[in-house]
């Protein structure tokens, strides 16, 4: 790997981290189209800020951009308030406009500024290091990777102090409220510094890709844990390896790559989609495919403890009986059997004194059908798993 | 009583959302160490009314105390158990954390919540008897245990005063029945509770003080004084009488 590779994957991969974390925030307050919003309309501020400065780097034109994204959110909630539009309406029209405004500017300025269509929307992470930073006339590493790094630095030391804070105020915005701390001054730093570090992304991923590495580490993260502190750790890693798997599979295909890190985020959260141990679209299959047997098994069971002549409750008159798929009725019957809650005789089924047992509960708890008590009988459901 | 100030004085408190008024010229006090229900029908502002003493929402008129001041300087004073349906129970988090959350409160700003939180957020949950559930994440709860949830989380907040929006909805009968032991036990050590409630037969079991409110304050007092035909009729309409004698 020559120094210019290395460098570009550690910009790539700060870039994804300084993303996941206010992502992380944005997605579990529903927020997610918010990062989209500020992702374009900071286009103006960048344009404004790059007029004063002439410096895409500076600080002063971070600050400024970022300033157009907080106003954005404000002009949002704004809109949203008067109750005459929705919020997702309110993104909608909030954001092209300004957006719009930067596309003029730069198309009336072409020769002055230093950007063009393409990048704004896409971004070049390739030419990332030929921009360097030179102190005392030493070069010390590109100008982005200082630029995201420290922005990155900042968004981890406001997590760490105010962690529980912002915990609070994500999950019970009225106990934040009544126990003093002001949701409005949380939700405006998070808007502030979801803006600063969509700024400092721009250059790298640009205005459509960001939004990309704001939600999908976050949204795979979140199908995944049910810690907030782990979500963070996933959603940062998750992050971090599509920065690094995206720059090869750009260089392997010889294209963008910020297209190739949103290319691998994409992949990832799919994967986790369907295969998540918990929530995934398999497990969730197999669980609900669990349960249809668990309460087949259960109704089999109230069937042979309501009747006691043997016709009922031969083998092979189940299917009639309880008008079930032969498929069906052998393995409900191999359950029940396997859970010693039947014994066979001549064909003919009865309860054990534990499925005796076992059905008179269960009985007892649909009859009185309460809440609690349902959640008590899934326990003991469980018991059958396996 | 270390002072004789009430635990809230309401005056003239109107609130409305846009044009239509939702509390109407309320004056209401609630003196220290009530068990008081506020009941009313649909629409007459009680959780509006919980929320105005909170701050939460602000009135057009109207002031409300806690314990002679304004609420702001009270906070500590005051734990707020909201509607169930008011949080997003899909949050990534465990039981013991949502309960530990009602610790922040007197840890004021950055500082941490340590083992003194924890164990006092233990306590709490053991108390609402949910301790075994203290590490199951809070979407795996039953409707009732997320009810319980909010009360521990209360408990933790070591109030004087507690205010709930409707605890009981939506929870099975053990449930409601170790929750209002819980605020009986709370009253016993002097603290004030004031809770928006719906079943009108269980309020001479369960309180011994009563609001009633439609709107426009009807009446406010011992349950054993006021709780009557006179005072039900008149925020209720003739038909309170199926909900009472069933």
């Amino acid at each position: 790997m020559t120094s210019i590779q290395v460098e570009i994957q550690l910009i790539a991969a700060l870039v994804a981290m300084a993303c996941a974390i206010p992502g992380t925030f944005l997605v579990l307050r529903k927020m997610a189209m918010i990062s989209d919003a500020i992702s374009h309309s900071i286009l103006p501020g960048i344009v404004l800020g790059f007029f004063i400065t002439q410096d895409l780097n500076s600080p002063l034109l971070i600050l400024l951009a970022a300033l157009t994204g907080v106003i954005t959110v404000v002009m949002v909630e704004f809109i949203q308030k008067t109750g005459l539009v929705k919020a997702d309406t309110a993104i909608g029209l909030v954001f092209p406009a300004l957006f719009s405004i930067g596309v003029i500017l730069i198309a009336k300025n072409a020769n002055d500024v230093h950007l063009d269509i393409d990048a704004v929307l896409l971004g070049e992470l390739a030419f990332a290091p030929f921009d360097r930073l030179e102190v005392g006339g030493t070069d010390i590493g590109p100008k982005s990777l200082w630029v995201i790094g420290t922005i990155l630095l900042i968004s981890i030391s406001l997590l760490i102090l105010f962690f529980k804070e912002l915990k609070l105020s994500t999950f019970d915005k009225g106990l934040a409220a009544t126990l003093g701390f002001s949701p409005m001054i949380l939700h405006y730093g998070l808007m502030t510094v979801s803006s600063v570090t969509i700024v400092g992304a721009f250059d790298a991923v640009g205005a459509v890709l960001v939004v990309a590495l704001v939600i999908a580490p976050a949204a795979t993260a979140y199908l995944l844990t049910n810690d907030l502190k782990k979500m963070l750790v996933l959603a940062c890693l998750f992050g971090v390896f599509s920065a690094i798997a995206g720059y090869w599979m750009a260089n392997l295909l010889d294209a963008s790559i910020a297209g190739s890190m949103t290319t691998v985020l994409g992949i990832l959260f799919f994967l986790v989609y369907l295969f998540a141990p918990q929530q995934g679209v398999f497990s969730v299959y197999f669980r609900e495919r669990q349960q249809r047997k668990e309460v087949s098994l259960l109704v089999f069971l109230l069937h042979l403890q309501n009747h006691s002549d043997s016709k009922e409750r031969h083998v092979n008159h189940l299917q009639d009986h309880i008008n079930w798929q032969k498929v069906q009725a052998r393995t409900v019957l191999d359950l029940a059997k396997r859970n010693n809650l039947i014994q066979i005789s001549n064909q003919i089924a009865s309860l054990t004194p534990k499925g005796e047992e076992f059905t008179q509960e269960a009985l007892r708890y649909i009859t009185t059908n309460k809440e609690t008590a349902i959640e008590e009988l899934k326990t003991k459901f469980f018991l059958f798993r396996g | 009583m270390k002072d004789q100030l009430p635990a809230i004085q309401i005056d003239d408190l109107t609130v409305a959302y846009d044009y239509k008024p939702v509390l109407w010229d309320i004056d209401l006090v609630v003196p220290e160490g009530v068990l008081m229900a506020i009941v009313g029908p649909n629409g007459a502002g009680k959780s509006t009314l919980i929320k105005s003493i909170l701050g939460i929402i602000k009135p057009i008129a109207g002031s409300v105390k806690v314990f002679g001041k304004p609420y702001k300087k009270q906070v500590d004073k005051v734990a707020y158990v909201p509607q169930k349906g008011s949080v997003d129970w899909d949050f990534p988090t465990v039981a013991l954390d949502v309960v530990m959350m009602g610790t922040y409160g007197s840890l004021g700003w950055i500082k941490r919540p340590g083992q003194k939180e924890k164990k006092a957020s233990l306590e709490a949950l053991e108390k609402v008897g949910m301790l075994e559930f203290k590490d199951r994440q809070i979407s795996q709860l039953s409707g009732g245990q997320q009810q319980r949830i909010f009360l521990a989380r209360a408990l933790v907040q070591n109030a004087s005063i507690y205010l709930m929006d409707e605890p009981f909805q939506g929870v099975d009968a053990t449930t409601e029945k170790a929750i209002i032991n819980i605020l009986k036990e709370l009253r016993k050590a002097g603290k004030t509770l004031i809770v928006v409630h719906h079943d009108l037969q269980t309020v001479p079991e369960y309180f011994d003080w009563v609001t009633f409110l439609n709107v426009k304050g009807i009446a406010s007092g011992k349950v054993k004084d006021i709780f009557n035909d006179d005072n039900l009729t008149k925020t209720y309409g003739i038909n309170y009488k199926v909900a009472v004698t069933q």
